[in-house]
């Protein structure tokens, strides 16, 4: 054991989380939008638009995160009309191709999780607002989304740990993050396991954090019985 | 569609071999995973402190660190694992481990992590009364469990099993890096000698697709026959 290596480490690690701390929230933040946006979709009684939410999340929950971010960063800048247009500003940039990709791959997941929360809320509850005479907007807005999302709770804590996860990918697209700078210090130093230590130690405390905030929000959400 | 015909102008036969290389490192690392989940799911459920916080200690730690890392501690510290263990019985020569190995292990671990959880829950969900009635028929531990309990367990697992397998089958594009050559190293080798990466990838992503619905075709095909008489 160098343990040597794993305090000098540590704080280059601790400032590549920075990093990986912006995907995740930028990532989170969009996916949350596109999730509802979709899972609305999802709900849509026209049979195409359905279907067409349907496809989009087949498609990003069957394939690997990986090969959607190699498909934006290396496969769109082929394209020569778009190199012409201002998305080349974002495109050209493995920051923004990283989270387009993991806000696509986030999205279809939580559009999963919400459609599965809306499908759950008792239609009682919906017909005691019509019966009160609430517009169908304010039942969506004030007692659908609000019960969608405290039942989706738990299952949105595991996703925003995958996700968390899944933002080490951006390491293969150039960019420095955790798990970027920890292969860095492992090819140099030719010591995995202590950078891993250090490194999967950080993951972990993020990990931990998240697990216990999802935990506190249930617990504050909850039935008041 | 040039580009995909078989033999040496084309790429279509390199990319089945490779998709069959996915299919097996997924095979495989599943299988190690089954393995890992028959050690680890008796320490979670087990009556002792101790062993729990082992079993604990192995799920938690696999499901919080990021796959990436994990297989670059496999690939890195792989070979040095194994020569220091070969230098105690006095072998000092360089082994090096083939990228199929490293990547099944790696990914395998994974698996295992989810698969324990799997079983623990499947486990937990059996009612009470089997153990007890097992036990009161005097029926030994051995056979408990491989007569009575595994039955029940496995109807109940299947469904979320079926889940660890489509995470596991998508974890196998992650050793590309170790350079091991299926479907997402084959692309990458592709898109780079054609430079079409578009048309690459996008195929590559159509693989994936077909191997997730092919499985989950087969999955549901399983649950049918597992869940007859319920």
């Amino acid at each position: 054991m160098d343990f040597e290596l794993m305090i000098t480490s540590f704080p280059k690690l601790l400032g590549a989380t920075l990093i990986t701390l912006k995907l995740l929230t930028a990532s989170i933040f969009f996916g949350l939008f596109l999730g509802l946006f979709f899972a609305i979709l999802r709900l849509n009684k026209n049979i195409f638009v359905s279907r067409f939410a349907y496809g989009y999340s087949y498609v990003f929950r069957g394939t690997p995160l990986l090969v959607q971010i190699f498909i934006i960063y290396f496969g769109l800048g082929q394209i020569e009309y778009l190199r012409t247009t201002f998305l080349w500003v974002i495109l050209k940039e493995p920051y923004w191709c990283a989270i387009i990709a993991f806000t696509l791959n986030t999205g279809a997941y939580t559009s999963e999780i919400l459609r599965s929360a809306f499908q759950t809320i008792k239609p009682g509850i919906i017909e005691a607002g019509k019966s009160l005479g609430i517009s169908n907007k304010i039942i969506f807005y004030k007692i659908q989304i609000p019960i969608a999302i405290r039942q989706s709770l738990p299952a949105y804590g595991n996703e925003i740990i995958l996700m968390m996860k899944g933002t080490s990918l951006a390491s293969t697209v150039t960019l420095m993050d955790l798990t970027g700078v920890a292969k860095y210090i492992i090819s140099t130093t030719f010591k995995p396991i202590e950078v891993f230590i250090v490194a999967g130690g950080i993951y972990l405390f993020m990990t931990f954090i998240i697990h216990n905030v999802i935990k506190y929000l249930e617990k504050k959400y909850s039935f008041q019985q | 569609m040039e580009l995909l015909t078989f033999g040496k102008t084309g790429w279509g036969d390199e990319l089945f071999f490779a998709t069959l290389m996915t299919i097996a490192v997924s095979v495989t690392a599943m299988l190690v995973g089954f393995v890992f989940a028959l050690i680890f799911t008796p320490l979670k459920l087990s009556k002792y402190k101790t062993l729990n916080l082992v079993g604990n200690f192995y799920t938690t730690v696999i499901r919080g660190v990021p796959e990436l890392l994990v297989i670059y501690l496999f690939f890195f510290g792989g070979s040095g694992a194994i020569m220091y263990v070969a230098s105690i019985f006095g072998y000092y020569e360089y082994i090096e481990i083939n990228a199929f190995i490293t990547g099944s292990m790696a990914i395998g671990i994974i698996s295992g992590a989810y698969s324990t959880e799997v079983f623990r829950g499947a486990i937990q969900s059996i009612d009470k009364g089997q153990f007890e009635a097992a036990k009161v028929l005097g029926i030994n531990k051995f056979g408990q469990f491989y007569k009575i309990i595994l039955p029940q367990m496995l109807r109940l697992a299947i469904p979320n099993l079926s889940n660890v397998w489509q995470i596991t089958l998508k974890d196998t594009s992650l050793i590309s890096v170790t350079g091991l050559v299926e479907i997402m190293r084959q692309s990458y080798i592709a898109a780079g000698s054609t430079r079409d990466p578009l048309f690459f990838y996008s195929f590559a992503a159509v693989l994936y697709l077909m191997l997730t619905y092919l499985s989950m075709k087969l999955i549901n095909k399983l649950e049918l026959k597992y869940s007859k008489g319920y």
